[in-house]
């Protein structure tokens, strides 16, 4: 609860900052200021509370991913100055929108009521609409701005019906009178199935899951690098541990059809979003294909809800860290190049070892190669999964986890057998600290798993 | 001090190899390598002497991960064939100037490391991933300091990689499927689980993938010679001396003992199936041009055999899999140490351009003779106690099965004879020679030192694995 208003608030002083002219302080400011925010969140975990009529509710589930939204903001933040650096003028503005994004972040996770779980969505995906077409000069920044802020408001849509129709069944908001009402007049009307497959809609699609993807890679690939960072880190997972909490706490009652549903979005993330990556010569759109597979492999945590919360905040730091560091990289390789073709990564193992380290580093972890994260994520996952008696799934899982070590390998291939194409060029410090940092958290997860694990122990 | 010190010595050293600087990285590389092998020795004489140097500690709590690294005689002596190669292959490489050498040896003893985790781990878990941790650095090995040009072996060494990854991740699948009846990893709680027939062979089978493609067996096999001809000398001995027997060594530690009820009633499929390797590798390895593909084939050839002894659960296949691994892992070091020589010399691995060696070079013409008739297994050499044990075990199974295996030895002769006769004798070469020098030499005079005194006298070995190998067995045989 603090930590939303500590945030806020953070943002607002950001913007004050501007106009005191202290822009050189805004980024430390910030960044002091999320790691305060994140000392104010570590209290919340082992308690329950309820704020504001159970407008807000914090437990283990909301603190362990407000931490883990909180540093990958940190990451994101970090990067903001060098990344915009021609339009220093307007730094203070994309800090305060990536808190103001954080901030909906953090309402999509501890929501107790579907009105403040909608604002949650709502503010994050304002946030991005504006950050992916922060380059107005920039036809491709443009039109995924247009892109993406139609084709979100048209989820939002469905999700505000969806919540309308459960509303109508049920006659409340609140989360927890809305499972007490389940319980006790069962069976439900038809509409509230509708709803809740509507809401699944519209989460899908922040998701960007086969079949809701389609504008996943234009807008990846349009808008600036460090928001298809954002995107494909910070969003999906906020998108995704907020489906896993809407649900888990609406859809106890749902009939096992949804689990079909479920799983055939799945095997088709997965499957689509490999298959299609393999061809891909743009690392931002292989990254957001990538991304899709991984959409993929998370929505297997429901199949067994009651356990999985942990292998769920396992899977997403895991994916996310692994996506910042390779993120950092792109940045740093192609930051005034214009564009992200595989090619501009030739010669980096000679160029920049250090980064071309980590990039091999993230991609290993991505494609779940041992002692990365990435592997016990799917390692935990496919235990899980396996345990519940869906074998078929976890068969197609691997089979796509083979599939990914292609176009994985292209990109290190690239790497380290090219010669290069271009100059050397400097790596701005603060990239090279936040590629490091994060994929070290990646590899300190990957050692101690029990830490992250026992986090949402029940 | 117990096994994790040998592994926290490799790793140690690999991340020391990186950082003392190209110039001095090979050097802190064969030290560290050298001391690694002493700590085993000593390990192995305080295992003889009964004390328990094992180690064991939970590492995750949920699922029950344990890191454990056990210490009985086999895992032993796989981990001595590991650590006494190491230094033979990293002195193998000091003739040859490499680039960017830290990162070379680094790679290597980090691959040293993987593979010694490897054959140490009880914990099925921590087993698989020191078994894909060693496909990490050798994927780059191959890659970065291979020969030919670009991109064949670019497509030879990814091929190598996706293929055995694959084939692993359907073994991940089946410890984890494993981990749901037995509640942990270990071994031998595993080799408790209750399973049913159906249950057992879809296990045996995924492991069967994971396993035939490292070794390999037909028809996996297409990956080998490419990436053996295409690795750096050093990588080739790393995959042929100590890498394919990872696999084997799975054969007998995890495969057979978890589902065995497959392997007595498919038994025949799977000895065919090495046999045919034999058979299929030999023929191959006569038409080949190529010294280090040859060497290749011949390999596939030899760990056809040895697969195809494992496989039929008797004591004396295992045991003679046992030994012919480590025999196997020594002479195959040495013939592409051999091969390495010639053609670093003469700057080509055609066998047609080369001939008339051994009239500049007695010295070396003797010790590769030596080795080249150890690896058609000659009495008195370490591999003809082992091929014996194999074939005599393939005799217990089926005749036929004895007498087809036994070719092995005939065509065996046959090619390797001849590559002997076209590139060492003839008509001295045109181009001059240099005998070895004394580097050289001593890497020969151990390998063979090793072949020769156990071709002779095999007993401290046998009688050193076979008490656990009974064990083994009768696990593996606890359904007849």
């Amino acid at each position: 609860m603090y930590t939303l208003i500590a945030i806020a608030g953070l943002g607002i002083i950001c913007l004050i900052a501007e106009i005191f002219n202290l822009r050189k302080a805004i980024v430390p400011i910030t960044i002091l200021g999320l790691l305060g925010s994140l000392a104010l969140t570590v209290p919340d975990f082992g308690h329950y509370y309820r704020y504001f009529n159970s407008m807000v509710i914090t437990n283990n589930f909301s603190a362990a991913f407000s931490c883990l939204f909180i540093i990958l903001t940190i990451f994101l933040i970090a990067l903001t100055p060098d990344f915009h650096k021609e339009h220093k003028a307007k730094l203070s503005d994309f800090v305060a929108i990536k808190l103001f994004l954080l901030t909906g972040a953090i309402a999509m996770v501890c929501f107790g009521n579907l009105a403040m779980f909608f604002l949650g969505i709502e503010i994050l995906s304002i946030a991005l609409y504006v950050l992916a077409a922060s380059q107005p000069k920039n036809l491709k920044s443009n039109e995924a701005g247009m892109k993406y802020f139609l084709m979100g408001a048209f989820a939002s849509g469905f999700i505000l019906f969806g919540i309308a129709l459960i509303y109508g069944a049920t006659g409340s908001f609140d989360t927890s009178v809305i499972y007490g009402k389940i319980l006790e007049n069962q069976p439900m009307p038809a509409w509230y199935f509708i709803g809740i497959v509507m809401m699944s809609i519209g989460l899908l699609f922040k998701i960007a899951a086969v079949p809701f993807h389609f504008w996943a890679p234009d807008v990846y690939e349009g808008s600036p690098a460090l928001t298809t960072a954002t995107m494909s880190t910070l969003t999906k997972v906020a998108a995704i541990a907020a489906f896993f909490k809407l649900m888990t706490s609406l859809n106890l009652t749902v009939p096992g059809t949804y689990i079909t549903i479920i799983s055939i979005v799945s095997i088709l993330s997965m499957t689509v979003g490999n298959i299609t990556a393999l061809v891909q010569t743009n690392v931002k759109r292989m990254l957001a294909f990538s991304g899709i597979s991984h959409a993929g492999f998370m929505l297997m945590v429901f199949f067994n809800p009651i356990e999985t919360p942990g292998t769920l905040l396992y899977y997403t730091a895991a994916y996310a860290f692994a996506g910042i560091a390779a993120f950092a990289v792109i940045l740093s390789v192609c930051g005034d190049k214009g564009n992200e073709e595989v090619y501009n990564f030739n010669g980096l193992g000679k160029r920049n070892p250090l980064m071309a380290a980590v990039l091999t580093c993230s991609l290993l972890s991505m494609a779940g190669i041992p002692i990365f994260s990435g592997f016990f994520a799917k390692f935990f996952l496919f235990n899980q999964v396996l345990s519940t008696g869906h074998v078929a799934i976890v068969i197609i899982a691997i089979l796509n986890s083979i599939v990914s070590v292609g176009y994985y390998f292209k990109l290190i291939l690239a790497m380290y057998t090219k010669e290069a194409t271009s100059e050397v060029q400097p790596t701005p410090v603060m990239y090279t600290i936040v590629a490091v940092l994060s994929i070290a958290l990646n590899i300190a997860m990957g050692l101690q798993p029990d830490f992250v694990l026992g986090l949402l122990k029940i | 001090m117990d096994i994790s010190f040998v592994l926290i010595i490799l790793l140690f050293g690999a991340a020391a190899s990186y950082f003392v600087g190209d110039k001095w990285a090979s050097k802190a590389a064969l030290i560290f390598s050298t001391a690694a092998f002493a700590a085993t020795a000593y390990l192995t004489y305080k295992y003889t002497g009964g004390a328990s140097v094992s180690y064991i500690k939970t590492w995750v709590e949920n699922p029950m991960i344990i890191l454990g690294f056990q210490a009985d005689s086999l895992s032993l002596t796989m981990l001595l064939l590991t650590t006494a190669l190491t230094p033979i292959i990293i002195l193998a490489t000091f003739r040859n100037s490499i680039n960017n050498s830290r990162t070379f040896y680094a790679l290597i003893l980090f691959m040293a490391f993987a593979m010694a985790g490897t054959f140490v781990s009880v914990d099925g878990f921590v087993y698989y991933i020191f078994w894909e941790l060693s496909l990490i650095p050798i994927y780059f090995i191959s890659l970065l300091w291979g020969n030919g040009d670009w991109e064949s072996r670019k497509k030879a060494v990814v091929k190598f990689f996706i293929y055995t990854f694959a084939g692993s991740l359907f073994m991940l699948v089946a410890f984890i499927y494993l981990y749901q009846k037995g509640g942990n990893f270990l071994n031998t709680t595993l080799y408790r689980a209750i399973l049913t027939d159906k249950e057992q062979f879809f296990i045996f089978l995924a492991f069967f993938l994971a396993y035939a493609i490292k070794i390999p067996i037909i028809p996996f096999h297409t990956w080998q010679a490419n990436v053996y001809q295409k690795s750096p000398t050093a990588g080739t001995m790393l995959l042929s001396g100590i890498m394919l027997k990872m696999a084997i060594y799975s054969i007998i530690r995890w495969q057979l003992p978890i589902a065995p009820k497959p392997a007595t009633e498919y038994m025949y499929v799977f000895v065919g199936l090495g046999i045919a390797g034999v058979i299929y590798g030999s023929i191959l390895a006569l038409k080949q041009t190529d010294i280090k593909k040859l060497l290749a084939y011949s390999s596939l050839a030899h760990v056809g055999l040895i697969a195809a002894g494992a496989y039929t659960l008797t004591l004396d296949g295992i045991r003679g899999a046992f030994l012919q691994m480590l025999a196997h892992g020594f002479v195959v070091v040495g013939l592409f140490y051999a091969a390495e020589i010639i053609s670093r010399r003469y700057a080509t691995g055609e066998i047609s351009e080369m001939g008339g060696i051994r009239v500049q070079t007695p010295k070396f013409a003797s010790m590769f003779m030596i080795l080249v008739l150890a690896s058609v297994a000659m009495p008195l050499t370490f591999n003809f106690i082992g091929e014996f044990e194999l074939l005599y075990s393939m005799a217990q199974t089926h005749i036929w099965f004895a007498v087809i295996a036994g070719t092995t030895i005939i065509l065996g002769a046959f090619y390797m004879l001849k590559m002997f006769q076209q590139v060492m004798l003839g008509e001295q070469n045109a181009k001059p020679f240099a005998d070895v020098t004394f580097g050289e030499a001593f890497v020969f005079i151990a390998i063979i030192a090793v072949l020769i005194f156990f071709g002779i006298y095999p007993k401290p070995i046998t009688e050193f694995i076979t008490p656990e190998l009974e064990r083994l067995v009768r696990i593996i045989n606890r359904f007849n």
